[in-house]
Formats: C-alpha cells, structure tokens, sequence
C-alpha cells in the first residue's frame, strides 16, 4: 500500500507507482518513468505531481525539478489533448520534414510549443523520433505517423478531431 | 508502421524472425527462441561463462551501438568477483540521427533482446538486466514489456532459469527524450534517477557501473545478435562478415533512396551497392552529392568517396565512421550549407551542457552557420567554424562533442567551396540577422 495518503493520481497510477518503486535496487531510479507515467495522466509535471512524487521518493522538490528539466519529453505547462510532434531532423528533412511542420503550423493555425485554442493540438518540431527509413515522420502522443504527405496528415488530423485516433499510453 | 523491406543480397541472421509474428512468446519458442540460452546453460556452471564468452570472441562481433568495441572482450573485463552486485544494461535509446534499427527488432523480435540480455547476464555472474528504452518508443516499450511478462510466467525469468539454479531478472525502463542519454555512462546516470550527464572515465563502467557495480552495458542490437552467436556458433558468425567485423548489421538506408528501409547487410558489404542496388538508387533519378555513412555524427562521405566497405575499419580507412549503421543519402538538390546547420542544430539542443566546450562550441557553431544560412555570413566564418569544431575535439567527458564536430568539420573541408559561394550569393540585400533572433532561432 501506498504511503501516500491523498494521492493526486488516479488509483491505478498510484499502484502503478507503488510497484515501480519496488522494481529497483534504489527507488530514485523510477523518477524518470514516474514523471513521464504523471505527465500521461494530468497532462504535464504540475507543482502537485513534483511535490508527491518527491515525497513518493524522499527527494527534495528540487531534486525532481532538477530532473524534470533535463528531459524534453516532459513539460511543465499543458499540451493540446493531442500534441502532435513533427521531426524535421536530417532523414525526415531530406524527404520534406519542414514541407509537413509549415503545413501543420498553417492547418492548426499554431507555432512550435504552441496549443490550439480549444486545446485539441498541441505542436511541437522534435528532433528525431527514429523512424528515418519510412520519413517524413511525426508522432502525435506517443502514436507513430509515417512517410507522411500532406493530405495524410490532413486525414489524421481528422482521424484525431473526430475522436478516433489511438492513444497510445 | 514501419515497413519491411528484402533484398536478395540481404544475409538474415538478426533479422531472420521480422515479419513472422514472434514478439508472441509461442512463436519466438517455435523459431528456435530461448534455445541460446538453454545451450549455454547446458555447458554446466564452470564452463558456461567461458564459453559464452570465447564464442562471443570468436564471432568478432563488435558493438553495435556505434563504437564497435568487440563485445567479447567487453564481457571479459567484468570482474568475476564483486562485492557489490552486477548488471547487464541494453542501450535502446536510438536516438542518433538516421538511425532506426532498433525501432525494427523492438518490434519484431523483442525476445531476442531479452535472451540476449540472459546470456549476458550468464557470462559476467549478473542476476540482473535493464531493458532502457527512449521515451518516444512507448509503443515499442508496451512490446518489449509483454515480453518480458510473458518470459516471466513460462518461468524463463526469475528464480532459477532453466534449472540452471541461477535467479535472473529484467526491469524495463523509459527515458524522456535526450540524445545525450545514448552515451553509456549518461544512461546509468538517466536509470539512476538523475539528469544524463556523463560520468569521468576511468572508471569504466565494466568496474563501476550502475549503483556502483560492474555493468556491461550493450545496444540492443549487439544483445539481440548474442543468442544467434551462440547457436551457430562464433566462427559460423564470423565468417559471414569480414575481416575482424563479424557477422551481419542491420543498416539503415534513409533520405534520397528509392526503397528506404532497414537491410541486414553482412559486414564489409559495399556502400556503393547499397546505396544503388540494395536501396534501389537515387531517388527519381537524381544525381548523388553526399553521404552520411553512419548517423548524423559521421563525416560525409563524397560520391567518388563510397566504394568503400561497410565495416569499422574500413569505414575508419575511408576518414568516416560506420557507427550506427544509418546511412543518409543526399542527392544533388540538398544545399550543404542547410544540412550542416540541421545537423549542428541538433547537437546543439542535444548537449548536455555539462563540458564547456561542447556546450559553447555546437552554440557558437550553429550561430554562425545560421548567420551565414541567412545571408549574413563573411569568409572568415568558415574558418572559424572549423576553428571552433577542431578546438571540441577529445576535450568533452563523452563523445557528443566529437559526434558534433566531427560531420561539422567534414562539411566544411570537403565543401567549402559550396560554403564560400553561398556566402558571397547571399549577401546582397540581406539582412545580417541580430543576436536576439540568434538566440530564438530553431528551438
């Protein structure tokens, strides 16, 4: 059982949790997994999610921030419910990475980091997610989308809009 | 989803079970699965360390991660006594660029990585292994993580596997994007809890590693290659490949090709059969200009340049590096000029910023090039380019200061001319951009 009284996760993350400390020869080790497990959960590492999970692993917050702001998986501010990741590294590049970054700026009417207004999209231009030999290629939430054209992209967005796209988590 | 390709000069060994399902535990078992392991187990308790090393010797298998340290050799540094416990760690987090061959076996044959991570574990008295996977390959993680559980409830891992009397577990573990945590010491760091910052060496990980014990730490595909080794045995193996480069890769062939894809390609294989046969050409016909042989950390290579073997040495020969066995191709249209600045780009959002001269140096390097892309560069920025590139050389703690150097330097020797006419093109009317846009440019 959890130490943690009034956890802010839902019941199966804070199991999830409580076993993932348990995997380890040093509970710290779950840290990294941990934020990113919050982050599917809430949205982004919230100040509530840094300081139970400091307190899940007798860190200091400053230990968890310290952490959390080395990993640019994770965010301190909220995403679109789909954030949409386009790697314009030098394989997707080469076979039009930046042609599908301009189009998804125009389509979603937002930058890089930006969020839709009614918070369906989240953008950002990543480095490369490994996916080179079937580029241009981009992921939205952790769902891979590959050798991309621009009226693909059109039809997952519709795919996302109409509530259909995979949640991988 | 990522396709799968074939090509008739394709030697599938790694890659003999992609395409047929056995990521279920059934399958991988009816494919000759978890027989390695048995095999090595069957030497007895004094003889199978040994032999599992000796075999892995003898296949010259070398590190696929991109040093290609003989793995055998590796194995044999781990000391046999140790006070502190001992740990086999597989390096999943592909992220150099151009570089998707993990992504493939994670996949397919996600067995094969924790039989591998087994015999590792045998062959240095390890009782655990961590699968690290980057963060982005979360659907691959669902995969390998139904592995591991299904390995677990037919009894192959934990207590006593394979009535050997030894206990072997596996723990497997998300990153959260940074490139920066592919360097080994980075990614004990990263599984300890911390940020990836690369720990001073000596000592090396084979004597201090994770928590301080000796770690063997791998990339998944060398782990992956161990259970093939050990079942056709090292000389079999070696022979496939060349000389001093056993066995087979799986190469990555990306950008300006007519069939992209991931070819498993025996050691030593041509580049110029690869690019032109194996991935079926330049795309639309076009002429080739460039090629980065082995991920974006590489020198390119110039098309008079790449009737050259694919193995470490002769790949080192060629003034390249095989590394990671992701092959870029550039044909005629690419500006270098771009390319370079993409590439200095990423190492510069992917430094760690821990050593000062990769810190400053990819800083400085993608600012002048971005300067210079935008029309406002002079000449003497190609030679403070190189000037900056050569003073990162072997001054960092790990090597993203050389992997960022290196393709830098190799742009501007081998195109300068490209570099100064793009200069001298782009002057008129264009704005020099302002330290402020500097600063905001790219990420």
């Amino acid at each position: 059982m959890s130490t943690i009284t009034n956890s802010i996760f839902t019941p199966a993350t804070a199991a999830r949790f409580d076993h993932l400390v348990t995997l380890y020869p040093v509970k710290r080790s779950a840290l990294v997994p941990m934020l990113l497990y919050a982050q599917d959960e809430v949205g982004y590492v919230s100040d509530a999610v840094v300081t139970e999970i400091a307190q899940r692993l007798d860190l200091l917050e400053l230990d968890v921030r310290n952490v959390l702001s080395y990993y640019s998986m994770l965010r301190t501010k909220p995403a679109g419910k789909y954030n949409v990741q386009v790697c314009t590294n030098i394989s997707c590049m080469l076979r039009g990475g930046y042609e599908i970054l301009d189009h998804c700026k125009a389509k979603l009417g937002i930058g890089h980091k930006e969020v839709t207004k009614d918070g369906t999209f989240s953008l950002e231009e990543v480095e490369c997610i490994g996916a080179c030999c079937w580029a241009p290629a981009m992921q939205v939430n952790y769902d891979f989308h590959d050798n991309l054209t621009t009226i693909k992209v059109d039809e997952i967005f519709d795919t996302y809009r109409a509530g259909q796209g995979k949640d991988v988590k | 989803m990522p396709t799968l390709v074939s090509h008739p000069d394709e030697v599938k060994v790694l890659s003999r079970r992609f395409g047929q399902g056995a990521a279920d535990i059934d399958k991988y078992l009816e494919l000759d699965g978890y027989k390695a392991v048995q095999k090595a187990i069957a030497q007895g308790p004094d003889n199978m360390a040994t032999w599992i090393i000796d075999t892995m010797k003898a296949s010259g298998l070398r590190g696929r991660g991109g040093a290609g340290f003989p793995t055998g050799l590796k194995w044999s540094f781990v000391p046999k006594q140790s006070e502190k416990p001992k740990y086999v760690l597989v390096n999943g987090d592909e992220s150099e660029p151009g570089t998707c061959k993990d992504h493939v076996i994670f996949l397919h044959d996600p067995h094969a990585v924790i039989e591998g991570t087994m015999i590792a574990g045998l062959a240095i008295g390890s009782k655990m292994g961590f699968i690290y996977l980057r963060g982005e390959y979360r659907y691959l993680l669902k995969i390998v993580e139904k592995a591991v559980a299904d390995a677990y409830s037919r009894g192959f891992l934990g207590k006593n596997i394979f009535g050997s009397g030894i206990d072997f577990d596996i723990v497997t573990q998300t990153g959260a994007g940074a490139y920066e945590v592919g360097e080994e010491s980075a990614l004990m760091e990263s599984l300890e809890g911390k940020r990836g910052v690369p720990r001073i060496k000596p000592p090396f990980p084979a004597v201090v590693g994770l928590y301080g014990g000796p770690t063997v730490i791998n990339n998944a595909e060398t782990i992956a290659s161990a259970p093939h080794i050990l079942l056709m045995g090292g000389e079999e193996y070696a022979k496939i490949g060349s000389e001093r480069n056993g066995g087979t890769r799986l190469f990555g062939i990306s950008g300006h090709v007519e069939r992209p894809g991931v070819y498993e390609l025996p050691m030593g294989y041509n580049l110029k059969k690869a690019i032109y046969d194996v991935a079926g050409g330049i795309k639309d016909g076009k002429k080739l200009k460039a090629v980065v042989p082995g991920g974006s950390s590489c020198p390119v290579l110039l098309p008079e340049e790449i009737d050259v073997g694919l193995d470490f040495d002769q790949m080192g020969k060629a003034g390249t590096m095989l590394g990671s066995g992701g092959i870029v191709v550039l044909d005629e249209t690419v500006s270098i000029v771009e390319f370079a600045l993409r590439t200095i780009a990423f190492y510069q959002h992917e430094s760690c910023g821990w050593c000062i001269p990769c810190r400053e140096g990819t800083d400085w390097i993608k600012k002048t090039l971005t300067r210079v892309y935008n029309g406002g560069g002079n000449k003497k920025d190609v030679a403070n380019v190189q000037y900056l590139a050569e003073n990162m050389m072997g001054r960092t703690f790990c090597p993203l200061g050389d992997a960022a150097a290196m393709p830098t330097l190799g742009f501007v020797k081998k195109f300068r001319k490209e570099f100064e006419d793009y200069i001298e093109g782009h002057k008129a009317g264009t704005p020099i951009i302002t330290v402020e846009q500097l600063v905001g440019a790219g990420h």
